[in-house]
C-alpha cells in the first residue's frame, strides 16, 4: 500500500512475519493489566544529582501515552529506562510483569526484542540501507531472509520510502531518517513502542501520518509511548493519556492533564 | 545473553562496514604465520635430524684397525668383523671398503697415490641395537683379542655433542613458535577491542534491537576469521617458498647432516595446518575478547 494512501488500516506486515514474531504477555503481566509499573524510581547519572527522582506511575496495557515536559526534564532518561539502556539507581521497574532492575543481563534481548523505539537521533547505521536498516530488528529476531522482503518492503512504502530503499542514511532527508527510524521501530510490531520526539523533524503533514501509524499500531494492542514537545500532537489523539516531567518528577502544576498516569495503587 | 544461538543470516556480511583487508591486521598476521611456519619447519626438520643422529648414536660404533702393513691390516679387519658377528647382540657388521675411505678422506689429502703414501686404518662398521655399556664392553674386549691393533670408537662420542646442539636448536624452534602464537593472540586482542571501539555505535543499536552478545560477537569472528585466514594464507603461502628453495640450496650442498633435516610429508602436513591453527585461535581469542567487552555493556 502506498503511503499516499492513508493509514486507514495497519500495514499487512504485521498480521504476518512481523505479527508472528512475539507472544502476548498478557499472562506475564501483573493483576492490574499494567505493562510498565515505576515504584519510587530514581536515576543518577556517576555522582551528580538525580537525573528523575520518585517516579511512581503505570502504564496499561494497549495504552497511548505521551509523556511532555521542558527540555531537560529528563523526558529521554525516563525513556531509556522503558527501553532497557539504563538500570534505575535505585526504585523498582516491573516491565511486562517481571522486575527488570535485578533482572540478569543475559534475559534483557528477549525483552528488548519486545519494545520498538524510535530514537531522538534516530540511530540508524550509517553503513547500512534503508532496507536493511528496517529489516535489522526481524534479522536480530531471526527471521530467515527470505521472509524479509515483503514486510519491510511493505513498510517501507507505508512511511512513503518505497523508492528509496536502497539509500543510505547519510543520503536521506532528516525527515527520511525519522520515517525509516519509525519504520524499523513498527516492523515487528513490538508489544512496547517508545518514540522520542518522532516527529521533530518531519512536516505537519507527514507528522499526522506518522501519528497515524502509531495509532494504528495501538490499535492492534501496542502500548505506545512518545515524548513530544509539539502541543498540536497530543490533541489528535483523543483517548492518549499524559506524562508530565519537570525537572525529573512527574509534575502535574496546572491540572490540566486530560488523563492524568495512573498510579499502581490505584 | 550468551545463550542465544540466533544469526543475523546473510546480514552478517553487511552489518560491519569495513571489508577484509581493512587496517594492519591481515598483514600482521601474515607476517606472524611467516615466522611461525618457518620456526616451526626448523623444529621440525631439526626433529628429524636429531632422531636420525639418535639412531646412529644408540646403536652404531666404528673399529678402526691402525695397522702400518696393510696386508696385516687387512687381516685383522677382517678378524675384527668375525669376532664382532660371533657375539649375540649384535646386528649389521660391515668392513667399510678401501675406496669408500679414500673417497672420505679425498677432500681433505687429495686424490691419486693415497694408499701408498699414508698408512690409512681400515674400519668396521658395527650395529649394536640394544646400545648398552655391557655389550659395548663385550664387543671391545672381543675385537680387541683377535685384532691387537684394533680401537673401538664409539660415534656417540663425537655425536653427542651435535645432537644435544640440535636438541637445544629445536626446544628454541618450539618457543619461537609459542612466542609467535601469543603474539597473534595479543595482535586479535588488540584488533578486536580497536573493532569494538570503531563499531561502538553499531553494536549499542544492534543491542538495543535485542540481539544477544553472541549474535554480536559472531559478527567480528567472521570479519576477524577472514583477516586470520588471509594473513595466514599468505604468510605460509611467502614461507613455503622460502622453505623450498632453501630445501633446494641445501640438497646441492651434498651434506649428509643438512639432507637429515628435511622435512619429511607429515612435517608439511603438520606446516599446512598451521594456518588453518592460526583462523582457529583467531576466532577463539576474538570471541573470549568481544564477549568480555560486551559483559561489561548493558
Amino acid at each position: 500500500m502506498p503511503f499516499s494512501a492513508g493509514f486507514t488500516h495497519a500495514p499487512t506486515a504485521w498480521h504476518g512475519v512481523a505479527g508472528g514474531l512475539f507472544l502476548r504477555a498478557g499472562s506475564e503481566l501483573s493483576a492490574s493489566g499494567s505493562i510498565v509499573q515505576f515504584e519510587n524510581v530514581g536515576l543518577r547519572y556517576g555522582t551528580g544529582a538525580e537525573t528523575l527522582s520518585d517516579l511512581t506511575f503505570a502504564l496499561r496495557e494497549g495504552g497511548f501515552y505521551f509523556l511532555t515536559g521542558p527540555s531537560g526534564a529528563g523526558k529521554t532518561s525516563l525513556l531509556k529506562l522503558l527501553y532497557l539502556a539504563q538500570r534505575p539507581s535505585r526504585g523498582l521497574i516491573r516491565l511486562f510483569g517481571e522486575d527488570i532492575v535485578t533482572m540478569p543481563r543475559a534475559r534483557l534481548p528477549g525483552f528488548r526484542r519486545r519494545i520498538g523505539v524510535v530514537f531522538q537521533d534516530f540511530r540508524l547505521v550509517p553503513h547500512l540501507s534503508a532496507y536493511d536498516n528496517v529489516a535489522l530488528p526481524l534479522r536480530v529476531a531471526g527471521v530467515a531472509e527470505s521472509d524479509l522482503h515483503n514486510p519491510v518492503s511493505e513498510m517501507l512504502a507505508w512511511v512513503g520510502l518505497a523508492d528509496r530503499a536502497s539509500a543510505r542514511p547519510a543520503t536521506l532527508s532528516g525527515g527520511e531518517q525519522q520515517r525509516v527510524a519509525i519504520a524499523r521501530a513498527v516492523i515487528g510490531r513490538p508489544e512496547l513502542l517508545v518514540a522520542d520526539e518522532p516527529t521533530g523533524n518531519v512536516d505537519p503533514e507527514m507528522a499526522k501520518r506518522l501519528l497515524h501509524l502509531f495509532d494504528s499500531l495501538n490499535k492492534l494492542g501496542t502500548t505506545v509511548i512518545i515524548a513530544t514537545h509539539d502541543l498540536h500532537l497530543l490533541s489528535r489523539i483523543q483517548r492518549a493519556e499524559m506524562l508530565r516531567l519537570d525537572r525529573g518528577q512527574l509534575a502535574d502544576p496546572t491540572g490540566a492533564l486530560r488523563h492524568p498516569p495512573q498510579r499502581p495503587e490505584a | 545473553m550468551r545463550g542465544n544461538s540466533r544469526r543475523f543470516g546473510a546480514a552478517e556480511r553487511v552489518l560491519l562496514p569495513e571489508g577484509r583487508m581493512a587496517g594492519p591486521m591481515p598483514w600482521v598476521i601474515a607476517i606472524m604465520m611467516f615466522l611461525t611456519v618457518l620456526a616451526a619447519a626448523a623444529g621440525l626438520g631439526l626433529g628429524g635430524a636429531a632422531a636420525r643422529l639418535g639412531d646412529q648414536i644408540g646403536g652404531r660404533v666404528t673399529v678402526q684397525v691402525v695397522e702400518a702393513n696393510p696386508t696385516a691390516r687387512a687381516a685383522q679387519a677382517e678378524a675384527a668383523a668375525a669376532a664382532a658377528r660371533r657375539l649375540p647382540g649384535v646386528g649389521a657388521v660391515r668392513i667399510v671398503p678401501e675406496r669408500e675411505i679414500y673417497a672420505l678422506l679425498e677432500p681433505w689429502i687429495g686424490a691419486g697415490g693415497l694408499e701408498s703414501d699414508v698408512p690409512v686404518p681400515a674400519l668396521v662398521d658395527v650395529d649394536l641395537p640394544s646400545g648398552d655399556r655391557a655389550q659395548l664392553d663385550r664387543l671391545r674386549a672381543a675385537v680387541v683379542a683377535a685384532a691387537p691393533s684394533a680401537r673401538v670408537d664409539e660415534n656417540a662420542q663425537w655425536l653427542a655433542p651435535l645432537a644435544r646442539l640440535i636438541g637445544a636448536l629445536r626446544w628454541l624452534a618450539v618457543g619461537l613458535v609459542l612466542l609467535m602464537v601469543g603474539a597473534t593472540a595479543a595482535t586479535v586482542v588488540l584488533a578486536a577491542r580497536a573493532a569494538l571501539d570503531t563499531h561502538r555505535e553499531t553494536i549499542e543499536i544492534l543491542h538495543l534491537m535485542g540481539a544477544t552478545d553472541v549474535q554480536v560477537a559472531r559478527l567480528f569472528q567472521r570479519r576477524i576469521a577472514l583477516d586470520a585466514l588471509f594473513g595466514g594464507l599468505v604468510g605460509f603461502i611467502v614461507a613455503g617458498v622460502v622453505l623450498i628453495l632453501l630445501g633446494r640450496q641445501a640438497a646441492a650442498l651434498g651434506s649428509d647432516l643438512l639432507g637429515s633435516a628435511a622435512l619429511a610429508p607429515t612435517a608439511w602436513g603438520v606446516l599446512v595446518a598451521l594456518p588453518v591453527f592460526g583462523v582457529a585461535l583467531a576466532m577463539l581469542v576474538a570471541r573470549i575478547t568481544i564477549l568480555r567487552a560486551l559483559g561489561r555493556m548493558l
